[in-house]
């Protein structure tokens, strides 16, 4: 495994009586790591913790290797840049906030000048480097604040959700447009936010945080398809959970008998164990009860009744009621109005036995 | 009406007629307010800073006398100083009552908490983000407290203006700590007082004209230091 750039080893933080962080972390040269969660789960305390911002109340920081202490926090800190939901850009022009980190090292003007360029232009505000920064949208703001951090070329970047406080296109457009540099530069970040979008553009690894502990640190898919508890699964949007009962493991698969029906699925369980099936609602089908055409032979059906039908853009997301409890299933527009069902009809709630992961 | 008419010639004829008394008292009054003035800053700002941004007990405490000495009377000030530095008093020794030194000590007294509370109110409504935001992108402390005051320099200027205005306006204090001696501790407020009481109203309207223009005359500058580049707030309706 490369080295790790910054670890946070047995670090805690309590707020009073109340433990708001406790955890073990650790980021490596060159990744992308997103951590998830919801809100008052800790996000921005382990961002400042790892930025060197706040002083965890036990455990230790290290970065490079080196254990992070006040006195060379500073000079660390220099080595990193951290971007923030609310950019507060202080009362100047666009290019005088984009230069602030340079000019807080020390470098020359002309330095300065030679290496903002580019990432104004690159970030697509290099038209706007006179403008006073209390006068941008919130898009621009959070643009002038990304330059302020990559400019600095850091070796750690922690973005603090800097696109929740943007409107749809332009938090979008700046995702991809950071997803890209990311890509180019090699640079490491991490980021926290709530929205599993961004965390399914952007990370390689994700974490998932819940209440201050890190629930989870994988994959991307590992994590989004297989979380390791109901409040990962809960955080990481796998709606639907179905309580099964294991019957009998043969190979690697184990036959689970849930309200309604069973399924095998992929895991070894001990027989008679209480297990918690969990699907992502993409992975939900819903037919018309009765036709059932095109599914394979091994798909699991459930007899359901359409509680709600949550129309969005593309898609739809509908909530269906069945023996074995609530299934949520996200179905594209064009498949679902074929059907012509409405809230209140029965439907036949496909999937496969792959989709399905128990915990 | 005529008195004040000729009030204004004879006050005009005093003032650019180069009577050196006048142009001494009002020198005088410039250093030793402004020498206050920048004590007071020098003292207020850090100050109102800890205030602001430190958690300790007895803040609230804190924040309440200095909010308190706001308000100070001159007259209060100028009584407690005279008792100190009477010549049998705590420290009568230092020989300063009626000296500019005292005059300076009382006017500090006064404006220290005016700059105090101001530089703290300038501070609490910045975003207390910002100053995590500036660390963040890897300001130490000191240059992080610069920029803070940097841009909080509007409310700053406020504080300026309305130390200067209460110690170059004043006349209580002045009066009782400095005693109003010709030449010595003779202020502009303490001279307008004094030539009021004898009925030389020309004379005290000239001194009266120096004091508002030197007022507006700093205020105008400062001013401009503020407002310099300001955005303009939309017409409310």
């Amino acid at each position: 495994m490369a080295e790790a750039l910054l670890a946070l080893c047995d670090v805690r933080v309590q707020h009073g009586s109340s433990t708001v962080l406790r955890l073990h972390f650790a980021v490596h040269v060159g990744e992308v790591v997103v951590v998830i969660g919801p809100n008052g789960a800790g996000k921005s305390t382990l961002l400042r913790v790892m930025g060197l911002l706040q002083r965890p109340s036990s455990g230790s920081v290290y970065f490079h290797g080196e254990q992070a202490t006040a006195k060379n926090s500073l000079a660390m800190r220099r080595h990193m840049a951290s971007v923030f939901q609310e950019p507060l850009l202080l009362d100047g022009t666009v290019y005088d906030n984009a230069a602030l980190g340079l000019k807080l090292r020390g470098f020359r003007r002309d330095e300065i000048e030679r290496k903002l360029r580019p990432w104004l232009k690159r970030l697509g505000i290099d038209h706007l480097t006179e403008r006073r920064a209390r006068t941008l949208s919130g898009g621009e703001a959070q643009r002038t604040s990304l330059v302020r951090g990559l400019v600095l070329d850091p070796s750690l970047l922690l973005l603090d959700e800097p696109f929740a406080a943007l409107d749809a296109p332009t938090r979008e457009t700046l995702l991809l447009d950071l997803r890209e540099i990311l890509a180019e530069t090699g640079i490491t970040a991490v980021m926290v936010t709530h929205d599993l979008k961004e965390a399914a553009a952007l990370g390689q690894r994700i974490g998932v945080l819940h209440r201050g502990e890190l629930l989870q640190l994988g994959p991307q898919l590992e994590v989004f398809r297989r979380p390791v508890n109901e409040a990962a699964a809960s955080i990481v949007g796998m709606e639907t959970r179905i309580a099964a009962v294991a019957e009998r493991t043969e190979g690697q698969i184990t036959t689970m008998r849930f309200n309604g029906g069973s399924a095998n699925v992929t895991g070894e369980f001990p027989a008679g164990a209480q297990v918690t099936l969990c699907i992502r609602p993409e992975d939900i089908r819903i037919s018309r009860h009765g036709d059932g055409k095109s599914c394979a032979k091994s798909d699991i059906h459930i007899k359901t009744k359409i509680a709600r039908i949550a129309p969005s853009i593309a898609e739809y997301r509908i909530s269906l009621r069945a023996d074995c409890g609530c299934l949520t299933a996200l179905v594209s527009k064009p498949s679902f109005d074929g059907l012509s069902l409405r809230e209140g009809d029965e439907a036949l709630a496909s999937f496969s036995p792959d989709a399905i992961h128990g915990i | 009406m005529e008195l004040i008419g000729q009030g204004i010639v004879k006050a005009i004829e005093l003032v650019f007629g180069g009577d050196s008394e006048v142009w001494a008292i009002t020198w005088l009054s410039l250093k030793i307010s402004g020498t206050a003035t920048l004590i007071s800053l020098l003292w207020g700002i850090p100050l109102g800073i800890a205030l602001a941004l430190s958690r300790f007990p007895g803040r609230a405490i804190a924040v309440a006398l200095v909010n308190t000495g706001m308000g100070l009377p001159p007259v209060v000030v100028g009584l407690f100083i005279s008792i100190l530095f009477w010549r049998s008093g705590p420290v009568g020794f230092l020989e300063l009552i009626y000296t500019p030194s005292a005059m300076i000590i009382a006017q500090v007294v006064i404006a220290l908490p005016i700059v105090a509370g101001v530089t703290m109110a300038a501070f609490q409504s910045l975003d207390p983000n910002l100053a995590l935001q500036l660390i963040g992108i890897g300001a130490s402390k000191r240059q992080a407290l610069w920029l803070l005051c940097k841009e909080a320099r509007l409310p700053l200027l406020a504080a300026v203006m309305a130390g200067f205005g209460a110690v170059i306006s004043e006349v209580g204090a002045s009066m009782m700590v400095g005693g109003n001696i010709r030449g010595q501790t003779r202020v502009l407020t303490t001279a307008t007082v004094l030539e009021t009481g004898k009925g030389n109203f020309d004379a005290a309207i000239a001194l009266g004209l120096i004091l508002l223009a030197l007022c507006f005359a700093l205020n105008l500058f400062l001013s401009h230091v503020q407002q310099r580049g300001q955005l303009k707030w939309p017409r409310l309706s």
